[in-house]
């Protein structure tokens, strides 16, 4: 049903729309904004496949590690370590012994899942609607263009700000410094300063999801509107489709890559701030 | 972009992940990225101190050939004072032995020259005898003249 070839073949609106539908635990679309009962199997199924494809590639480079000459997989994962840790140096003052392992876990993980964006659009939801003998079921494969999956990542960056703050300053000087800073020592600041550093610890992780889920789900949409060129069954729209698909999967390769680094930047800036007092 | 209990199966993988990252991944790549650091720091210092060890021993190289070449010339004066030296005393060795021998031999040639001269004499007394009695056979008696000619005998 995805090339549009068929007898009952979909409108653009509905090709879209149906592949922006989560398969949830329900099997239905989500009818709420926020409903916590169910959950996206898709993207659940795809960032753990993808997290673990990641870090198991990782722990094999470790597993052989040598110091001397290294293979080429090895050098591939340790250019990577190294931009991690200068770049975790040069912004977290502290003990990093979990914080650089982390912007690594980070940077590969939603690299691998930005990737899914380039494989075709319709391969696996096709596969499937294939498999499950359901032609309408819904799948999608991008778990970073899930608002879920992004703001998953960021709250466990905010969860991770608490816990450095805390770390570093205390119980007391963390609750100290949500009320006494940026403004000043006063009482009467106190509830300014308060209001201001939940709207800056709010604003920091939620930016920070929806920063990544944006442009993915972007690059998504794009890539679909792209499929529907081709869907027309035209020479012009096929040739469209080579051309322009060509063109935006090749860009979209600079922007996963952006993308994950600048996810793993803000996560180390973010902790690092956590360690500084104002 | 719905909001469902995806969220948070995702911030526990995010936790989990890291754990497992922080455990088996970061260690071991980070301990090995240190070694080869290390290493190549000595093998730079190994050069460096090998560099200056060639230079030092290529100082020692000169200096040696230096000596062996002084000392080769000595060996070769020396060998030639003591060819010419044994080449003089060879000379005067043989020198010494023809002399001897010449002198030998002259000894030997008077003593044989004497012996001769001295059968000669005989020999001419003799025939000087005979001679003298085949003349005198018949006047000359031998008992008679025999005092005679023992005094010729002498006086040849």
């Amino acid at each position: 049903m995805a090339t549009g070839h068929e007898a009952a073949a979909p409108s653009a609106s509905e090709y879209i729309v149906h592949h922006l539908t989560h398969l949830t635990s329900t099997g239905h679309k989500q009818e709420k904004i926020i409903d916590f009962s169910l959950a996206n199997i898709d993207t659940f199924i795809f960032s753990l496949a993808m997290g673990l494809a990641a870090v198991l590639i990782m722990a094999l480079v470790a597993r052989r590690v040598t110091s001397g000459v290294p293979g080429r997989l090895q050098a591939a994962i340790e250019i990577v370590i190294d931009m991690v840790e200068s770049q975790s140096k040069a912004i977290v003052h502290g003990d990093r012994s979990f914080i650089a392992p982390l912007a690594l876990t980070v940077f590969m993980w939603v690299f691998f899942m930005n990737a899914m964006d380039l494989l075709p659009l319709d391969l696996l939801p096709s596969l499937w609607q294939t498999a499950s003998g359901n032609e309408h079921a819904y799948l999608r494969v991008v778990p970073t263009a899930d608002l879920n999956g992004t703001l998953g990542m960021s709250m466990g960056v905010l969860l991770l700000m608490f816990w450095y703050n805390i770390k570093i300053k205390g119980i007391g000087g963390f609750v100290h410094e949500l009320f006494a800073a940026p403004f000043g020592d006063k009482v009467f600041l106190y509830p300014f300063n308060l209001l201001l550093n939940i709207i800056e610890f709010a604003a920091k992780s939620i930016s920070l999801g929806m920063r990544l889920f944006g442009n993915m789900y972007a690059g998504e949409l794009i890539f679909m509107l792209i499929a529907l060129l081709g869907a027309t069954a035209t020479w012009w729209g096929f040739g469209l489709h080579l051309i322009v698909g060509s063109v935006w999967a090749i860009f979209h390769i600079l922007i996963i890559t952006l993308q994950a680094f600048i996810f793993m930047m803000l996560t180390l800036v973010y902790i690092g701030q956590a360690h500084e007092g104002h | 972009m719905n909001l469902n209990a995806t969220l948070f199966a995702q911030l526990g993988v995010f936790f989990i992940l890291a754990w497992f990252t922080m455990k088996f991944v970061w260690p071991p790549i980070m301990k090995a990225l240190d070694e080869r650091v290390h290493k190549i720091a000595d093998g730079l210092a190994a050069a460096d101190k090998a560099k200056t060890e060639l230079a030092h021993t290529e100082k020692k190289v000169v200096e040696e050939m230096r000596k062996a070449r002084e000392s080769a010339t000595d060996v070769r004066a020396n060998a030639e004072k003591q060819g010419a030296h044994l080449l003089d005393e060879a000379r005067a060795e043989a020198n010494r032995i023809i002399s001897q021998a010449r002198e030998a031999a002259e000894g030997e040639a008077a003593v044989a020259a004497q012996r001769a001269k001295e059968v000669l004499r005989e020999q001419v007394a003799q025939l000087a005898v005979a001679g003298a009695e085949r003349i005198l056979r018949r006047e000359i008696n031998a008992q008679v003249h025999a005092e005679l000619l023992a005094n010729l005998k002498a006086e040849l």
